[in-house]
């Protein structure tokens, strides 16, 4: 067990920090006191602290960030991805003490603080990152109020886990709401909200939809009652398998209504297709993985937040075509997207229902803007029924990787 | 995609000499791209006049032309090897400028080459900034609003629009030369006709002022399937206004929101698409208003760059070696990253660390300069370090300085009046940062410091955080008061153990020993582009206070390299490449290497250049953690210059095994004393003189010599402070002024009295003898002798500063034969064990040894390209303990040497290169301080041709072929110069002079045209040279003083760019290489064919030296004379 005697910069109360494995960390806190638990993970994004904070996919996970200096820049009501903050504790090498920008609203600090959510500083980031990289993501416990290892990590090892874990319901919005379009709407979108994040809703207004948020109850029905032209399934955190009424939904629209899953939405599109997920060894967390786009080989640069994925191979029969499959009941299915660093499956494109989706974050923020073009496929595929036809042309045309 | 099959032979671009605003880091570009060509089975063409570079090493490309980088060295190059494609996007600006001029003169079309990479239309509207400018509105980016105007008058109607102050931006020149901003209309026209003059279209722009916006800089790739990436981003701590060469950067950037930052990226691969860099990497400049966040695109790069070397090192991505595989055709998800070797090149890396770059500049050199810091570069080289804070990154970066600074807030307070200091804040200069300390520590705050200098508030409450932590400690006064926290936390705040003991009142080893008593040491953390998400390979490392350690010994033994450090005048690449050379040899011997160096530009900070490399500061406490951790059988101090030489007793008393020559000889070769017992007992003669411990005895030992005399301070490097004087006034001012000299005594620890004891040396001057450098190795029993140069200006002239040529030209064989004979006595007498430098001065038959130095000089890299002998690798394999009998059995070493060889059938020429265009004001005559920033190499069959291409390969001194002379020489040359001015006119050169010398020269039947002299108040002198009609400039000066003719006819030939010559010796060479260029143009010729024809031919002399001979040379060979010059 490593106990940790990196100095503390300046003054807040001793922290501890501690993973399932048994390896803890000391540092001192910034933001509240208290104690939070979650899955550990990290993040290799320089910059989107706020985004990663805020982002409901993080709910109930112990977020450390690799950046060196957190919290320079402040925080800024307009970067906000949710209303609040997400996080179950915060992990940093440092915390800015001053904060410089224009944009600025509040600190880090104040924002932790406020949300009653641990920050720990003074942590070898590195460490943590390294250990989860050998160890997997893990339960974990940041505590102002536990100092002690073994107390601590009790309680760590008593806290649930996530797999297994449907947390859609604490993340939803409680009511059905409504986004307007930006000048004239040309479609009519339902976002079957499972923990979104608010730049998508920003982004699809922005392009000309009407939209129409649902809680993550709704059922296809509710959802095909507002006749949409399309619906976005969002993102969302904990275990897809675990959400079970997230997959009979999806299964619901597919055919009925051009569909678009990101994230979360994304593996209930591979469940819902008959394929199984499966629980990475320590996820995609950042805002630099290599997504190559089969239809053209063009890599993105684009944002992640995940820690399950679809199984390519559980999609059903091979076609014969280049990553295309035969699903039981919605015909066939190519693997649009591939994670260049470990093939994970990143994006699915059916071929003979109206289906997209991406495991990735197209809407960015944090991240590159490389992968934006997913919501003009998406505008593609509500206007003409169809994916876009480079989509389809790449399952019969061999693109080589 | 996979690469190109249409391509079989590339022509790769080298950048030239070291310049300002373009130094060593694209020799570590062009060296990544040869290899990578090499390895893809291309035949590669290198062209490169600079000699001291890693990538003109023989073994790496198939053909190195070390040729002067004009279009007609070049064409010929181009047509003689029958080339495909160019690569001119990692030779800097240099090469970029040059595909440009070749382009123009319709080579390319001519010979059906290709250009890789940016295409001519691309670097063209990359380097016009109003074609850029157009070019940014088109795609919806917006630019400082700007105009371009060729007159004087046009600037200041153009400044009128946008208020002042406007920034002037001169079309087409390196790293911004030329350029500045003007506050008022007076400067503005002063300034305006200077960049006019600059920029080889005479075109400049003025611009709308964003200065004290922050400044950014995107490292970008793309390639040919148009993926995009950010290889890193840049925030420069000196706002804009300062040159980012200039300014203290910061990466990753510390400021900027993911919104203001991705908005930013995307921006940065619009510019690309836009300009049309179809592949490679690119530069990508942006200003940010801090009030309202405006942003806009400042300048773009079409090519590699300084920062790109820094995104490199700073992130462990090569990007020159992946610009080179995207250049013949692969793409970014083609490339495996080597360090993680499980990811692809394409993607963005993350780091979790911090890296701060600080520049080193050296207005020291060039006193009567203004230091104030402009958009025109003036650093001559920087440091990196790496933290895991800004305070430990910048701390680091400090004291990797070696200016004597141990940390930041480490020098005295600053004591000035409030006013003075607000000037102080407002004016950015080298110094600064010691203003900011001042500021923050009075008390003053963050804001009102930031409103003075435009430091981004976040940065300064960094600096601040230091200055408390400061307080802290130095409120404990005693060592034993400090508890392990606040050490550990000092520690982390990056305070050196030298710092923590200054505030302390304590030494650094009883902090050293308090800490490593307490385990206060730092661990070792791994640069591995991806932020420890994926196992890295490439043992790429950086100390800090932390928790994780990532690093074992090796189990095999291992040995240490010692870099240089930053370049800087009298210590630059030249010094790199020997250390690179020691690493491989050591390698090829079976050691594991381990690099240790803080510069970034270098090769020897390539991760691929050792097996472990570690990016540190080169003081002994930072070297001696990773020594204490590696545990190498023995440490090489001898390649680096005097960086780590410095270090070599300290390191030897912590026991610590110092390979090659011991410290205890290294210190006999520097103590006058003990140096001097040697040299009489070798019966060696040396220029009379003694050590002066106080005013009176400097002024005692000149009487006694006679004036003049050389004076100068014990161990510097670089002829730092050396002087002639002429009389007792002028040496009692050089003393006043040495010893009150901050930066100097800083430098050398006090010696020239601030710490109290004053060591000034002080020589007889040898008048109008020629020095000769000799590099050789000793193993103990064998001497090998690399080379012997022939400096062509007279004694007095810095070695460094001198042109020199190998083999000498005008040394009788009986010299060399002695000369060599000392060398060996020398070597023995001292116990050298590896490379030994020895200067010597010869006049008649007399010789002088003036100094050696048991350890690698700056002429090695040239010497082993003349020469085809790597003597810096051989030195390394003796220093490990072989011989040379060893290594001449193993193929390393010839059997003969410089001395009992024979002639080689060419003549190699170096030519110093010199940076007085960037430092207006400053005189442009050479002397013995040195103050050169760099080398090129000539080489050619004759004298005449390899002088003329020195000459050409400088590009500030092109020997012209035809036009106007202007001679004007000192009464003592009158009579010397008389044979050369008549050889010019013979040749067809008009002549003109002042009325002395004219009718000196009418005297003897040369007709030369009379012009007034300056100081009547005639400019028409000033205007001949302005505007081109005088193409050459004879100039010996007749005294110091900057109110004569001399003076403002050499700034005037500065500015104009017109090759001024000032020593008689150098007149005579030039002559020669005009008379070459006349006859034969530029004839090229590769090294490796030179060399070929070495070996083939050993040429008439050989016969006479046969083995029966004494192995130390001719001293009972028939003197021979050789009668100077060849061809």
């Amino acid at each position: 067990m490593t106990d940790s005697t990196t100095p503390a910069p300046r003054a807040g109360r001793p922290a501890l920090f501690v993973l399932e494995d048994g390896r803890s960390f000391r540092g001192r806190s910034f933001g509240a006191d208290g104690t939070g638990f979650g899955e550990s993970v990290f993040n290799t994004a320089m910059s989107g602290y706020q985004e990663v904070l805020t982002d409901p996919s993080y709910r109930r996970q112990v977020v450390t960030m690799t950046a060196p200096q957190v919290g320079n820049y402040g925080m800024c009501v307009a970067d906000a991805e949710s209303d609040r903050i997400q996080v179950s504790g915060f992990v940093v090498t440092e915390a800015a003490r001053r904060v410089s920008s224009h944009r600025a609203t509040s600190t880090l600090r104040d924002d932790l603080a406020a949300a009653g959510v641990v920050g720990i500083e003074g942590i070898d980031t590195r460490a943590v990152t390294v250990a989860l990289r050998d160890g997997g993501a893990m339960r974990s416990g940041v505590s102002t109020e536990v100092l002690d290892v073994d107390e601590l990590l009790t309680q760590v090892r008593d806290s649930p886990s996530m797999e297994g874990r449907d947390l859609t319901g604490e993340v939803t919005t409680g009511e059905a709401y409504d986004v307007d379009a930006v000048g004239e709407g040309r479609f009519n979108v339902v976002v079957v909200d499972y923990g979104v994040k608010r730049r998508m809703l920003r982004l699809l207004s922005e392009m000309g939809c009407d939209v129409r948020v649902l809680p993550a109850s709704a059922t296809a029905d509710d959802v095909l009652a507002h006749q949409p032209d399309g619906v976005l399934v969002s993102n969302g955190p904990g275990d897809p398998a675990a959400v079970t009424h997230g997959q009979a939904t999806v299964r619901g629209l597919l055919g009925e209504v051009p569909v678009f899953g990101i994230c979360l939405g994304s593996q209930f599109l591979g469940l819902a297709l008959g394929a199984e997920t499966t629980k990475l060894a320590f996820g995609h967390h950042g805002i630099n993985q290599p997504v190559q786009r089969r239809r053209d080989g063009v890599v993105e640069i684009s944002s992640h937040n995940h820690g399950f994925a679809v199984v390519a191979d559980t999609l059903g029969d091979p076609t014969g075509q280049p990553h295309t499959y035969a699903t039981a009941d919605h015909g066939r299915v190519t693997v649009s997207h591939v994670n260049l660093n470990d093939d994970c499956v990143e994006g699915l494109a059916c071929l003979d229902v109206p289906a997209l989706a991406v495991q990735y974050h197209p809407e960015a923020s944090p991240g590159p803007h490389d992968s934006r073009y997913l919501f003009d496929d998406f505008a593609e595929l509500m206007s003409t029924g169809r994916p876009p036809t480079s989509v389809a042309h790449s399952a019969t045309a061999s693109t080589g990787a | 995609m996979p690469r190109r099959d249409d391509l079989t032979s590339v022509l790769v671009l080298g950048s030239g000499p070291i310049v300002i605003g373009q130094a060593c880091e694209f020799d570590y570009s062009g060296t990544q791209a040869c290899k990578v060509l090499k390895e893809e089975g291309l035949r590669v063409v290198l062209v490169n006049s600079n000699p001291a570079t890693i990538m003109t090493d023989l073994e790496l490309v198939d053909a190195t032309y070390v040729e002067p980088l004009t279009v007609e060295a070049v064409t010929r190059i181009m047509e003689r090897e029958d080339v495909d494609a160019v690569l001119a996007t990692l030779g800097g600006q240099t090469a970029l400028n040059l595909a440009v001029d070749l382009h123009e003169a319709g080579v390319f079309e001519r010979l059906g080459v290709e250009v890789l990479g940016a295409d001519l239309e691309a670097i063209q509207t990359a380097e016009d900034r109003q074609r850029f400018k157009d070019a940014m509105g088109e795609i919806g980016l917006e630019s400082p609003r700007s105009t371009h105007v060729h007159s004087i008058d046009g600037a200041v109607e153009a400044a009128e629009e946008y208020g002042y102050p406007v920034v002037l931006r001169p079309s087409f020149t390196l790293g911004g030369k030329g350029g500045g901003i003007a506050y008022s209309p007076d400067e503005l026209r002063t300034m305006s006709a200077q960049s006019l003059h600059e920029s080889p279209v005479s075109r400049i722009l003025v611009e709308e002022s964003v200065l004290g916006w922050k400044e950014f800089e995107l490292e970008v790739m793309r390639d040919v399937a148009d993926n995009c990436v950010v290889i890193c981003s840049i925030e420069n701590v000196d706002p804009m206004g300062v040159h980012t060469g200039d300014s203290l950067t910061v990466a990753p950037a510390m400021t900027l929101s993911d919104a203001e930052y991705q908005a930013m990226r995307t921006a940065s691969f619009a510019v690309l698409r836009r300009i049309g860099v179809e592949t490679g990497g690119s530069n990508v400049q942006f200003a940010v208003d801090p009030a309202t966040g405006r942003r806009v695109v400042i300048e773009m790069n079409p090519r590699v760059s300084r920062s790109s070397a820094l995104a490199s090192k700073a992130t462990g991505f090569p990007i020159a070696k992946i610009a080179a595989k995207l250049a013949i055709g692969y793409t970014l998800d083609e490339i495996p990253n080597d360090i993680t070797r499980e990811t692809m090149a394409a993607f963005e890396p993350s780091i979790d660390y911090v890296v701060t770059k600080v520049p080193r500049f050296a207005f020291e050199k060039f006193r009567g300069t203004d230091d104030t810091l402009t958009t025109k570069m003036k650093s001559v080289g920087e440091v990196m370090a790496i933290g895991g804070t800004f305070r430990e990154s910048v701390n680091k970066a400090l004291r990797s300085l070696e200016d004597g600074r141990v940390g930041f807030g480490a020098q005295p307070p600053l004591d000035v009046d409030d006013d003075t200091l607000r000037e102080r804040l407002r004016r950015p200069t080298a110094d600064r940062l010691r203003s900011v300390d001042e500021a923050l520590t009075r008390g003053w705050s963050v804001d009102a410091v930031h409103d003075l200098t435009g430091i981004d508030p976040w940065f300064l409450d960094q600096f601040l955080q230091l200055i408390e932590r400061r307080r802290e400690v130095r409120g404990r006064e005693h060592l034993h008061a400090i508890d392990d926290d606040l050490l550990r936390a000092a520690k982390a705040d990056g305070f050196s153990d030298d710092h923590l003991a200054a505030l302390l009142s304590t030494s650094a080893a009883a902090v050293r020993a308090r800490r490593l008593d307490h385990g206060i040491r730092p661990v070792f953390k791994t640069v591995d582009t991806c932020a420890g998400e994926f196992e890295a390979h490439t043992p790429y490392h950086y100390s800090t206070y932390d928790l994780l350690d990532e690093v074992s010994p090796t189990a095999r033994d291992s040995v240490m390299v010692l870099g240089s450090g930053p370049n800087r005048i009298g210590q630059g690449v030249e010094f790199d490449y020997c250390c690179v050379h020691a690493v491989q040899a050591l390698g090829e011997a079976g050691y594991e290497t381990i690099m240790v160096n803080c510069n970034p530009e270098t090769v020897s900070t390539d991760y691929d250049t050792s097996d472990r490399l570690y990016f540190e500061p080169l003081t002994f406490e930072d070297v001696m953690e990773v020594i204490d951790r590696e545990q190498p059988v023995g440490v090489v101090v001898a390649m680096g210059g005097q960086t780590p030489l410095k270090l070599a007793r300290q390191l030897e008393a912590a026991g610590v095994t110092i390979l090659g020559t011991s410290p205890d000889a290294i210190d006999a070769a520097e103590d006058r004393g003990r140096f001097g017992s040697l040299m009489a007992d070798l019966g060696v003669s040396m220029p009379e003189g003694g050590v002066a411990r106080s005013p009176d005895e400097a002024r005692a030992i000149a009487r006694q010599l006679s004036y003049p005399v050389l004076v100068r301070p014990s161990y510097v490097l670089g002829g730092r402070a050396m002087e002639i004087v002429d009389d007792d006034a002028s040496l009692d001012a050089y003393l006043a002024t040495a010893v009150a000299d901050e930066d100097l005594n800083a430098e050398i620890g006090g010696a020239l009295g601030g710490g109290g004891t004053l060591s000034i040396l002080v020589d007889r001057f040898l008048e109008g003898a020629i020095e000769v450098d000799v590099d050789a190795v000793f193993d103990g029993t064998d001497l090998f002798v690399g080379g012997v140069l022939e400096h062509i200006e007279e004694a007095g002239v810095h070695s460094g500063d001198s042109a020199c040529t190998l083999p000498p030209i005008t040394l009788s064989r009986g010299t060399v034969a002695r000369i060599g004979e000392i060398t060996r006595g020398i070597a023995e007498g001292l116990g050298v064990r590896g490379l030994v430098n020895i200067q010597f001065a010869t006049r008649d038959d007399a010789i002088w040894c003036i100094e050696a130095n048991p350890r690698a000089s700056r002429t090695v890299p040239f010497v082993s390209k003349a020469t085809g002998v790597p003597l810096a690798k051989v030195a390394a394999r003796v220093m490990a303990g072989e011989t040379l009998a060893d290594l001449r059995a193993a193929g390393l070493v010839p059997d003969l040497d410089a001395i009992r060889g024979p002639r080689p059938a060419h003549i190699a020429v170096k030519e110093a290169v010199l940076p007085f265009d960037r430092f207006p004001g400053v005189d442009a005559l050479l002397g013995p301080e040195m103050r050169s920033t760099g080398e090129v190499m000539g080489i050619d069959t004759t004298f005449g041709a390899a002088f003329a291409k020195s000459q050409a390969g400088t590009g500030s001194m092109v020997l012209p072929s035809g036009g106007t002379v202007f001679v004007s020489v000192a009464n003592r040359d009158k009579r010397a110069i008389v044979f050369p001015a008549k050889r010019l006119a013979d040749l067809g050169f008009d002549l003109v002079a002042t009325d002395g010398t004219a009718d000196l020269l009418q005297r003897v039947g040369v007709d030369a045209a009379v012009v007034a002299k300056v100081s009547t108040g005639d400019t028409q002198l000033l205007e001949l040279v302005a505007d081109g009609t005088i193409t050459l400039i004879l100039n010996t000066p007749s005294g110091p003083g900057t109110r004569d003719d001399g003076y403002q006819i050499r700034q005037a030939a500065i500015a104009a760019g017109v090759p001024v010559i000032t020593t008689l010796s150098g007149i005579l060479a030039a002559i020669q290489g005009v008379e070459s260029i006349r006859t034969d143009g530029i004839r090229v010729t590769s090294l490796q064919q030179h060399l070929a024809r070495m070996d083939e031919s050993p040429g008439p002399a050989a016969a006479a030296d046969t083995a029966d001979l004494p192995r130390a040379g001719g001293s009972t060979r028939p003197a021979v004379d050789e009668v100077g010059v060849a061809g």
